[in-house]
């Protein structure tokens, strides 16, 4: 697989998909965020995985999300996501809320291609009450009693983006132990991966680095962004920017503070190239 | 020796109610982000040589799972994490948290960030202790605005555990899952039962005096300030330079 641009890979996400993103724990591509914001893209329905951090903080701010299905959204230390917090409250986004292991089990269910999964917990909680697809049925095995228990059904995203270490000649992807996304990329029709470098041979064919990797099937798009995780953490590579989303944060408290962000480090290519 | 910080005090309260005897063992504690007084009590409990394992969950370095974050709920659907701790930015009298948000859901009064995993995890750990450092009556609250994860479950429904206690900045709350309600086990050094009561919006119990929370004692306080900061420092950098004065060597 060659690898594309940048821009290329954000050109291929229509207006009204669903993409899944991981974390600012786990590889999160904010590289492809900041290109679907330039390219403008409008209505996503954004999936956490099982949370939502940065990317989807700025990806709201720009005016490019319908809804956030997720189990959290938050900044970290630098505190409540905003742009996120902002768009709640004039009710331009849908906040659709979850619990962190109900977003893995849909998408585990979606990854092994059966319609639903049961997960345990739940019952009585207003997340459940707020969830009209998530059903609770008898346990069919019981042997006593009813002992009920929630089906979740199985999450398929058109989309997952997110920022892997390296990529080989065959298009294999490496991300280490972050494995869920690897979940998310088999639960996916399409994932799209920036990576810091392309690198020869195949990782599959290399015992120490196979179990870390995704296999090419499971890829629809590699582009090579260096530094595409920044401001989050890579692995060992970097660390968090903690000074950049603090900066954030303050700035994108209001609209037009997030505006002035946007446009600096988001619109201005040239600044960012000379960085 | 310095003055005890309360920090310190807290921790080495979540360190007895991890030990106490009359609780489910805790051999294998989780704890979660954004939590370092429950990880210097889970430090404490394995510096004074108990065998425990700690997951920590957002180490930045050797984190404890190979197969992404879904292996902390997998492995607590199976009854392999006996410990976890959670909080809530409201909390009430019958233990439901409140994650969320306050006013119409999901949070249209102020926003949460969210329930994180607290819908299954207070469920399926054996035990749960609580902690929220702000003790004031928008945070305990008589029932909460919505319920992220419930405090007790009706007879039938499958659950493993609940709340043990309740650790804040003014005292340490006892939970009775027959009842649902909280008993008030110890007051910190400064307040009375009538000041947590003031600080407290939901009713509890009171039975005959209350004891103020022990003090560390210096071995607690050296294990503190010395090999439990070693180990904290890089992940909590802020609170090992506020509450032991040390800071990461650049």
């Amino acid at each position: 697989m060659t690898s594309q641009s940048l821009e290329a890979l954000a050109a291929e996400v229509p207006d009204g998909a669903s993409l899944a993103l991981p974390p600012d724990n786990s590889l999160p591509s904010v590289a492809l965020a900041k290109a679907l914001i330039r390219r403008g893209v409008r209505n996503l329905n954004l999936i956490g995985v099982p949370v939502s951090g940065f990317a989807t903080d700025i990806l709201i701010g720009a005016g490019c999300v319908a809804s956030v299905q997720t189990s959290a959204v938050s900044l970290g230390e630098a505190g409540f996501a905003p742009r996120f917090s902002a768009a709640l409250r004039a009710g331009s986004i849908k906040v659709i809320d979850a619990t962190c292991p109900a977003i893995h089990t849909m998408l585990q269910a979606a990854e092994k291609g059966v319609p639903f999964m049961p997960l345990r917990g739940l019952i009585g909680s207003d997340i459940l009450a707020h969830r009209p697809d998530w059903k609770v049925v008898p346990n069919p095995f019981a042997t006593a009693g009813e002992d009920p228990i929630v089906l979740l059904p199985a999450l398929n995203p058109d989309f997952v983006f997110f920022h892997a270490l390296m990529a080989d000649e065959e298009g294999n992807v490496w991300v280490g132990r972050r494995r869920e996304c690897a979940t998310i990329a088999h639960a996916s029709k399409r994932a799209l991966v920036t990576v810091e470098r392309v690198v020869p041979g195949n990782f599959l064919e290399d015992e120490r680095l196979a179990s870390g990797a995704i296999n090419a099937t499971y890829i629809g798009g590699i582009a090579i962004a260096e530094r595409g995780a920044h401001p989050v953490a890579l692995l060992d590579e970097y660390g968090f920017d903690g000074a950049y989303v603090g900066e954030y944060a303050r700035m994108a408290r209001s609209e037009e503070g997030f505006a002035a962000w946007c446009a600096r480090e988001v619109f201005d290519q040239k600044a960012q190239a000379a960085e | 020796m310095t003055e005890i910080k309360l920090e310190e005090r807290i921790a080495v309260a979540l360190a007895k109610l991890i030990l106490d005897p009359s609780a489910p063992p805790a051999r294998h504690i989780a704890v979660g982000a954004a939590s370092p007084m429950p990880a210097a009590a889970c430090w404490l409990v394995k510096k004074q040589g108990h065998p425990v394992r700690l997951s920590l969950l957002h180490k930045r370095s050797g984190n404890p799972f190979t197969e992404g974050t879904r292996e902390l709920f997998d492995l607590t659907g199976q009854g392999r994490i006996d410990l976890f701790f959670l909080g809530g930015g409201q909390i009430d009298g019958s233990a439901n948290l409140n994650l969320v948000g306050t006013g119409e859901w999901p949070g249209m009064g102020v926003r949460f960030p969210g329930s994180f995993g607290s819908a299954f995890m207070y469920f399926m750990t054996p035990r749960t202790i609580l902690f929220r450092e702000e003790h004031t009556p928008r945070v305990f609250v008589e029932k909460v605005d919505n319920i992220s994860a419930p405090g007790v479950s009706p007879p039938g429904v499958f659950r493993r555990g609940t709340a043990q206690a309740l650790v804040t900045g003014r005292c340490v709350f006892r939970f009775h899952p027959d009842r649902a309600r909280f008993s008030l086990e110890s007051v910190h050094p400064g307040e009375t039962v009538e000041s947590v009561r003031d600080a407290t919006g939901f009713a509890f119990d009171v039975n005959g005096d209350v004891p103020f929370t022990p003090d560390p004692t210096a071995e607690e306080l050296a294990l503190l300030r010395g090999p439990i900061c070693d180990e904290m420092l890089e992940t909590y950098p802020e609170f090992c330079a506020r509450v032991f004065g040390r800071k990461q060597a650049a």
